[in-house]
């Protein structure tokens, strides 16, 4: 019951002064009544009494106040005295105050705006999804040497899916989502979308309750093609269907064939894909139509399943990986002739590898990175001010501690004039955090006419975060200023301050040393930017091995229009006749899959006569169909043999083009052409031997790869390549007219040359990154460089006399304008100094950014130098100026 | 700041603590009380005596009402809380142990 007391107490103290100022009156009061009453009884004369009576208290404030200080009332009326004395030194000095708040607010926000960023796209990406934390993503894997894509992980099929499934208690549901895109046509607007095959149990499992109608049921999961239904999402059923109440139960053609619209999506859910909003969802029995290459719901060898399982509430990581990896192992015994050598991971959301959350990672784990840096640059500049302030104060802190007051109660105020600071900038640190939460997608350049779809989420995680970062923040800016403050030696600062030389004043050591950090770290930041910028500039102007100026690409999607087999073939054909006769034209060739583009290459397991492999090796290659014409086209040189023809069709003996590196890993170098090549169980002769070149990034090693002709491995989705000196936009229309001419229900996608098309796909991340690093980068500088002006300026305003007497001596403008910026390049050296350091240490962090550029690049750092250097004389320039200015005969006699 | 030394400010509270222990008191009957009981041996120190019932009441060990004097006035009257009838039993306890101790010293010598 103590704690009671002292409560109401504390509080009455607090809330209602008056009350117990005036009962401690009338206490004391009633008390030198008595006493006064007693004297007189005594025989006192009654005036003498009364004073009596107030000496043997001993002075009646000062026993009021000691009663008041054992009322603690000290604590709360202090701290809420020290906030209004801050409040009203921020009002009183509105220069600094929008400094520094508008650099705090700059600090915080980025991170904030940072975190929103890591929160809506690697820690909770699905919006309305609940318990996204159980969410992992399952991936397959493969044994060393037969990884597909340069990446270690791989889809899964559908039959292991399935068995993961039922064999798995850890496990509260497996959820299978991946993607597929097709082009639909609603009235005369033709648009790619995204859509997702999706196991029966998706809208439940996640927990999304539609909108409009229902989800799929368990049976929908299977018979080939046998449930043509879909959910549509919100913004499609608004934009597209202009909200019909009634919708359920209309049909919608996909990919030629029609489909009955089961539900609405809720707004809001965008699909489980980060990256690309999904505007539709069939069951998985569709597959065949969505997926290329075939029905693959019962064949264990088709890898295509992308998905998420969620774990049960309390099972770790461990447990489950433990257990699903258990059943892999099963697999692989009960079906070696496909599942050998396969496994199976679990990954947390945010290293998902088939969305871009994966891709996206080390960008933003760099951001993060950065913009705390800008915040600790931002605090340092704060504390500058502050530190200015304080010794601007130094009089009125000595005073304070000479007439009693504690180091801990200066402290205190001085952490509490921060602490006015701190929610301001937060607040307005937010608020730009809001601004910039959906920012990284104009960084990001949409592809392939796909909506890119990345989002920053702002909630209570966020506020947390921001708030941690402020309170950090408050400690770290305003506890320096205060302790270098109370450490004011009284005798010293009572005498009057004067004499100072530039650069060599003790207090501004402090000072300096801030600026130093601040010009290391920006310096940091800079060689981080440099070095991206360099390495986009290489990407940019790199060799994929096969030509990218002169060849335009696009795409035709005969299978969303419908058509079968032997019409997409006529078509194809009757296309490629009319396009090589357009003006300018020197080739065109068709290819399954074009370089450098989200769709994946086919990938089969292979084996060469000759050639052992060792046991746990399962040699495998990718491969793409492409038409006669196609190297040509690509300007990928034959280095031996010849070119597909067009007798190469469905009928003639299967036949295929081998890359180099084939060749030296499967024949030892010898050549292969004649020879033969067995593709699943397909016997393939060797008719030539390609160049390498760069297949899905210019990161990728260097790997086997080969070709096969278009018309034996038919597709009915391709990229039309044309290799022409005319400009993307005449050929366009050229293009969408001969093929208006063939099909009038027909467009071509968007026609770009095969750079464009790079850029999009290689640099994406990239340009994220470059985006990022260099606006931070960028106001990393502004804030050093406002730093260094600060402890610049005042360094020569505190030297006036010394200036002066240097003036009054002889010494010219140029000799003064020496002094202070060679002042200024010292501090600047140092930073440099300190930073290269830090960043010969620190830039191979980003080495999986960068594309042939050394992590320690003298050229970055070179120019990196060059940049502070204008920094800092531009910094310089004004106090320097300022020095020249100074009247020798006024700072003397001041 | 003036504050009394440890020793003499732990037995004045002590001192409070048992003169209000019998029954409720006003300030100036606290110190009227110690002065009668101890035949005007010990002479509470008007200056110290607020601050430490203000003090004692701010940390629950007592707490105060208003009420009437005996000759019909407001005065401000201190009992003891169930808290601090264990504290004023430890602090009792305590005193007796360390007087105990210095009589024993000062015999000895």
């Amino acid at each position: 019951m103590r704690w009671y007391y002292k409560l109401s107490l504390r509080l009455r103290s607090s809330f209602h002064p008056q009350l117990v100022e005036q009962d401690l009156s009338e206490e004391i009061r009633f008390h030198l009544q008595h006493q006064v009453e007693e004297s007189v009884a005594q025989g006192t004369d009654p005036e003498e009494a009364r004073f009596a009576a107030l000496r043997s208290l001993g002075g009646l404030e000062q026993v009021k106040q000691e009663c008041r200080d054992m009322r603690s009332v000290s604590l709360l009326e202090n701290l809420l005295r020290d906030l209004r004395f801050g409040f009203r030194m921020l009002w009183r000095n509105p220069g600094f105050s929008v400094v520094a708040i508008l650099c705090l607010a700059l600090g915080i926000g980025a991170n904030a705006a940072v975190f929103t960023w890591i929160e809506g796209i690697s820690l909770r990406p699905f919006p309305l999804v609940g318990h996204q934390e159980r969410l992992v993503a399952v991936v397959a894997t493969e044994p060393p040497g037969n990884q597909a894509g340069g990446s270690n992980y791989n889809s899964i099929s559908w039959p292991d899916w399935l068995d993961f499934q039922k064999s798995s208690t850890l496990f509260d549901s497996f959820i299978a989502d991946p993607i597929m895109g097709t082009t639909l046509s609603i009235g005369d607007r033709a648009e790619l979308v995204a859509g997702s095959v999706v196991s029966s149990n998706y809208f439940d499992a996640l927990g999304i309750h539609l909108l409009l109608g229902r989800g799929f049921q368990p049976e929908e999961d299977w018979g080939r093609n046998g449930h043509p239904v879909t959910v549509i999402s919100h913004w499609m059923w608004k934009e597209r269907f202009h909200g019909d109440p009634a919708i359920i139960g209309k049909t919608q053609p996909l990919n030629g064939m029609p489909h009955t619209i089961i539900g609405v999506a809720p707004d809001e859910f965008y699909g489980t894909f980060v990256g690309r909003p999904i505007q539709f969802w069939v069951p998985a029995s569709m597959q065949e139509l969505f997926i290329p290459r075939g029905y693959k719901l019962e064949d264990r060898s088709a890898l295509w399943v992308e998905g998420f399982a969620r774990l049960k509430p309390g099972v770790t990581m461990e447990q489950a990986r433990a257990e699903i990896s258990a059943v892999a192992e099963r697999l692989q015994t009960r079906y070696p002739a496909t599942n050998r050598g396969r496994g199976v991971e679990i990954l947390p959301l945010w290293k998902t590898p088939f969305n871009q959350a994966g891709t996206l990672l080390p960008t933003l784990e760099i951001a993060l990175v950065v913009v705390f840096l800008v915040l600790l640059i931002a605090c340092a500049n704060v504390s500058n001010l502050l530190l200015v302030r304080a010794f601007a104060r130094g009089h009125e802190m000595t005073v304070r501690l000479a007439i009693g007051a504690s180091r801990g109660r200066i402290l205190k105020q001085l952490l509490t004039e921060g602490l006015v600071l701190a929610p301001l900038s937060a607040a307005a640190g937010l608020l730009v955090a809001y601004c910039c939460r959906n920012l990284l997608i104009v960084f990001f350049p949409s592809s392939g006419g796909m909506v890119a779809h990345l989002r920053g989420e702002m909630d209570w995680r966020v506020l947390a975060f921001s708030a941690g970062v402020c309170l950090m923040s408050t400690v770290l800016f305003a506890l320096v200023p205060a302790i270098q403050a109370t450490k004011i030696d009284m005798a010293g600062s009572l005498k009057s301050e004067s004499g100072a030389v530039v650069g060599v004043r003790g207090r501004s050591r402090l000072r300096s040393s801030l600026v130093v950090v601040q010009v290391s770290l920006s310096f940091l930041l800079l060689v981080g930017a440099v070095l991206l910028v360099q390495s986009m500039q290489r990407t940019r102007t790199a060799d994929p091995g096969f030509a990218t100026r002169n060849v335009l690409t696009t795409a035709v999607n005969l299978r969303s229009a419908g058509y079968d087999v032997q019409r997409a073939r006529n078509f194809q054909d009757a296309l490629l006749d009319r396009v090589k006769t357009l003006g300018g034209v020197e080739s065109a060739a068709f290819a399954r899959v074009r370089p450098f583009s989200y769709a994946t290459y086919s990938s089969a397991p292979i084996a060469v006569d000759g050639y052992q492999p060792a046991p746990d090796e399962r040699p495998t290659s990718e491969y793409n169909q492409v038409s006669p014409g196609y190297f040509q086209t690509m300007g990928i040189p034959l280095l031996a043999g010849h070119d597909f023809t067009p007798a190469d069709d469905e009928t003639a003996p299967a036949v295929a083009i081998v890359n180099e590196r084939m060749v030296a890993q499967y024949w030892h170098g010898e050549d292969p052409v004649g020879k033969r090549l067995q593709v699943k169980d397909k016997w393939l002769r060797i008719v030539g031997v390609a160049r390498l070149a760069k297949y899905g990034s210019f990161g990728e090693p260097p790997k086997p790869f080969f070709y096969v002709p278009l018309r034996q491995d038919f597709s009915m989705r391709t990229s039309l390549n044309t290799r022409t000196m005319q400009d993307p936009g005449t050929v366009a229309t050229e293009l969408a007219r001969e093929i208006h001419a063939l099909d009038e229900n027909l467009a071509p996608s968007e026609v770009i040359t095969m750079r464009a098309h790079i850029d999009v796909t290689a640099l994406s991340s990239q340009q994220v990154a470059v985006a990022l690093l260099s606006i931070f980068g960028g106001l990393a500088l502004l804030l050093a460089a406002i730093g260094l002006y600060g402890v610049m300026s005042y360094a020569v305003s505190q030297s006036t006399h010394e200036l002066g007497l240097r003036m009054a001596l002889g010494a010219r403008a140029s000799d003064l304008v020496r002094l202070v910026v060679s002042h200024g390049v010292v501090l600047t050296g140092s930073g440099v100094l300190l930073g290269t350091v830090t960043a010969l240490a620190l830039t191979r962090l980003i080495g999986k950014l960068l594309y042939d550029v050394n992590p320690r690049s003298p050229f970055a750092f070179g120019l990196a130098l060059v940049v502070m250097m204008v920094a800092t004389l531009a910094a310089c320039f004004w106090p320097a100026w300022r020095a020249t200015r100074i009247d020798p005969a006024r700072a003397l006699r001041d | 700041m003036g504050k009394p030394t440890d020793l003499v400010q732990g037995t004045l509270d002590l001192l409070i603590l048992k003169t209000i222990a019998l029954q409720p008191m006003h300030g100036w009957g606290i110190a009227q009380r110690i002065r009668q009981v101890s035949a005007d041996v010990l002479q509470v120190n008007q200056g110290a005596l607020y601050p430490a019932l203000h003090r004692l009441e701010q940390q629950g060990w007592i707490r105060a009402k208003w009420g009437e004097s005996e000759n019909n006035r407001r005065a401000k009257y201190y009992s003891l809380t169930r808290d601090g009838a264990e504290y004023l039993r430890q602090q009792q306890a305590q005193w007796s142990r360390l007087s105990v101790a210095i009589d024993l010293v000062l015999e000895t010598t």
